[in-house]
């Protein structure tokens, strides 16, 4: 019975120890979309962030503890998974997630507990607007619209637009108006807007209309599936104009459905590809790294997604750094004070609505693949 | 607009109106020998368009042959949906099969996005149904002039079948009284069975027409255009197979003309295709080629 009571009293001082030690720990809490429907895009985070973690355990001389925790692509779970980082886990910043919706479920936990978020690739504006905690790595929509303009008026010398956006989905629409108030900043005309509504099958009344008007190029803003369709009827009624989309856009099958008609359009994605030409040190670094970590699955190309990840722990380390504390009210004010940080994704200034601004990615289709091209700074 | 703007706008509208057609005929043949909306047809059109795909895809067969595999399957797809989830209740009132109907919709939707998966996937078409011909400045698919002659035909072909043959008139009997027709030795479940082969082929037909000309296919490409062509063939008159044609090409001229000449309304697409259902509703109940309600061929 001794024996048992000294045995307990020794488990009990290792538990305490144990803890002790835990407790110097920093801690930092991963809700990305594992499974589900958007798994593709949150597993590539996952990845990144793991691959930067390798490269950076420890900061302030004390270890770094990562907690990934699924969120199914649910926006309950969502919900749920910060509240489990934030109560059980007690991390002290969060990464996550990718997809707009299921950062919003996530962020509106994290504001009322006050942890300090940042998500790889929610581009919508509602997930940081006014929220205190939240912040983002990628650009916001807005951006790339007028991204979307410059890159047409600059570079495709384009003078006479038209649109072409469907109406069920914010996205598109918001899209689409950043880049008329930028397209006609700069002296572009408008030829017509046009709207069609998700799963719309015709495009042929709007695109010749669009022809008519001798419009030079066009915006479509869409989801790729129906993107391809629309760049085959335009070609198929004759259209020489050059046509453009956003990151949604960024899908191997959008060549594979548009074929031929696909040559040519260019589109706005986020500023990292694995072949694009004039690699900062800290994009070639990380494409160095993850190759040799993935040679042989079929991961074995980073993409923007992975990249982001890696950037949004790399982030959180260099603003504890400079915090040179892990509490949660520091962090937070490090991650609004960030100025010209060099990521992989390209260098990162947080601004006031909390939301990166860095140049966006320009990628075109050449011979059926997809050229990583230019930067673009937008004018806004 | 000028006319040659006004030209390309009418052979769009054609090659729109006709496809609905096509999916219509189908639609109103089963409702004019069942009296059964069956909201399985936009299924079954998806399902036409997959197994094209697949007969070109997977096993490399020349369109011709899959254009065949794909109706015969889908004819069978068409007999097997009647034998679960309308023969059970033909006895049973007229709104348990229609249920039943949207139920199986819902069924094949969900059981193509599991099977096919929910990504889009590309469609290869022979050369010569898109090889655009250009007549002064106008460009025109050969589609554009197929289609409206396969619906052509395909209506000659049904309207032969209902009123010269025997089939034919063992259906229109069950239309008119199914328990008589039932007494008199008809085999009603074979010719029930027959009907929805047939409807179900032309879903398939039209399936396959929809894919060469948007060729694009995923598991939800047949919700809209069944919506539609139920709009289409309740424009034209329910029951009517001319009608189903006409409704279907008025339609497709409605949605090419709202957006050739209202440009800023284009997100109203489907708006106007409802209005013009509401409108024909209110002044024509039975459509423009109905019967009148008394008498039910």
């Amino acid at each position: 019975m001794k024996a048992l009571k000294v045995f307990s009293a020794v488990l009990l001082v290792f538990i305490l120890v144990g803890s002790a030690f835990a407790a110097d720990e920093i801690r930092i809490g991963v809700y990305e979309p594992m499974t589900g429907q958007n798994a593709f895009g949150g597993q590539l985070t996952v990845e990144g962030i793991k691959l930067a973690h390798e490269q950076a355990p420890e900061v302030l001389g004390r270890p770094v503890k990562l907690f990934i925790v699924d969120n199914k692509s649910d926006k309950v779970e969502a919900a749920n998974a910060v509240k489990r980082l934030i109560d059980k886990e007690k991390v002290v910043a969060i990464i996550g997630s990718y997809g707009s919706s299921l950062s919003m479920a996530g962020g509106e936990v994290a504001e009322k507990s006050g942890i300090p978020c940042i998500t790889d690739s929610a581009t919508n504006p509602l997930v940081t607007q006014g929220k205190k905690y939240y912040f983002r790595m990628c650009f916001i929509d807005p951006y790339q619209g007028a991204a979307a303009a410059t890159y047409a008026y600059n570079d495709l010398e384009a003078r006479n637009a038209a649109l072409l956006l469907d109406v069920a989905q914010d996205y598109s629409v918001g899209l689409g108006n950043f880049f008329k108030k930028a397209f006609v900043k700069m002296g572009g005309n408008i030829a017509g807007t046009y709207k069609y509504q998700s799963g719309d099958q015709d495009f042929t009344a709007q695109l010749t209309d669009a022809i008519s008007k001798g419009a030079d190029f066009l915006y479509i803003p869409s989801y790729f599936a129906e993107g391809a369709i629309i760049m085959k009827q335009a070609r198929e009624l004759g259209a020489g104009f050059y046509i453009m989309g956003g990151d949604a856009m960024d899908n191997p099958d959008l060549v594979k459905i548009g074929g031929d008609a696909a040559e040519g359009f260019s589109y706005t994605t986020f500023p990292y590809a694995p072949e694009m030409p004039d690699m900062t040190k800290e994009a070639e670094t990380f494409t160095k790294l993850w190759r040799e970590k993935y040679a042989g699955t079929d991961m074995a190309e980073p993409n923007a997604n992975s990249a982001l990840g890696y950037d949004c722990y790399m982030f959180v380390i260099d603003a504890i750094k400079r915090a040179n504390s892990a509490d949660p009210e520091k962090i937070t004010e490090a991650f609004a004070s960030a100025k010209n940080w060099p990521g992989v994704t390209g260098s990162t200034t947080i601004n006031e609505t909390h939301d990166a601004e860095k140049p966006v990615g320009i990628k075109v289709i050449v011979s059926g693949a997809q050229v990583y091209t230019a930067s673009v700074q937008p004018e806004m | 607009m000028t006319g040659q703007m006004f030209v390309q706008h009418f052979f769009n509208a054609l090659t729109l109106g006709s496809l609905y057609a096509l999916i219509a005929i189908g639609y109103t043949m089963v409702y004019g020998i069942l009296r059964l909306i069956n909201f399985a047809h936009g299924e079954i059109f998806m399902l036409g368009a997959y197994f094209i795909f697949f007969a070109g895809s997977l096993f490399n067969l020349p369109w011709a042959v899959g254009a065949v595999i794909s109706i015969v399957l889908c004819a069978l797809c068409g007999i097997m949906v009647d034998k679960v989830a309308y023969k059970p209740l033909r006895d049973a009132p007229r709104i348990s099969a229609l249920i039943s109907s949207i139920g199986m919709s819902f069924l094949i939707q969900n059981l193509a996005i599991v099977v096919f998966s929910g990504i889009p996937r590309p469609v290869v078409r022979p050369d010569f149904f898109v090889k655009i011909v250009v007549i002064k400045g106008v460009r025109i698919l050969p589609l554009a002039v197929i289609v409206p002659v396969v619906c052509f035909v395909l209506v000659l072909g049904l309207l032969f079948i209902v009123y010269k043959t025997k089939p034919g008139l063992a259906m229109r009997a069950i239309s008119k009284d199914i328990e008589t027709t039932r007494l008199m030795g008809v085999s009603v479940n074979r010719i029930i069975a027959l009907t929805f082969g047939l409807g179900s082929a032309l879903a398939a037909a039209s399936g396959i027409m929809w894919a060469l000309r948007y060729p694009q296919i995923q598991p939800l490409m047949g919700f809209m255009p069944g919506i539609k062509a139920f709009i289409a063939a309740v424009v034209g008159g329910i029951g009517s197979i001319q009608g189903a044609v006409i409704g279907g090409l008025i339609l497709g001229f409605v949605e090419i003309m709202t957006v050739a000449f209202f440009p800023e309304l284009s997100g109203f697409k489907d708006a106007f295709a409802f209005i013009l259902l509401i409108v024909i509703l209110l002044a024509k109940p039975t459509g423009l080629m109905g019967e009148k309600i008394e008498e039910k061929v």
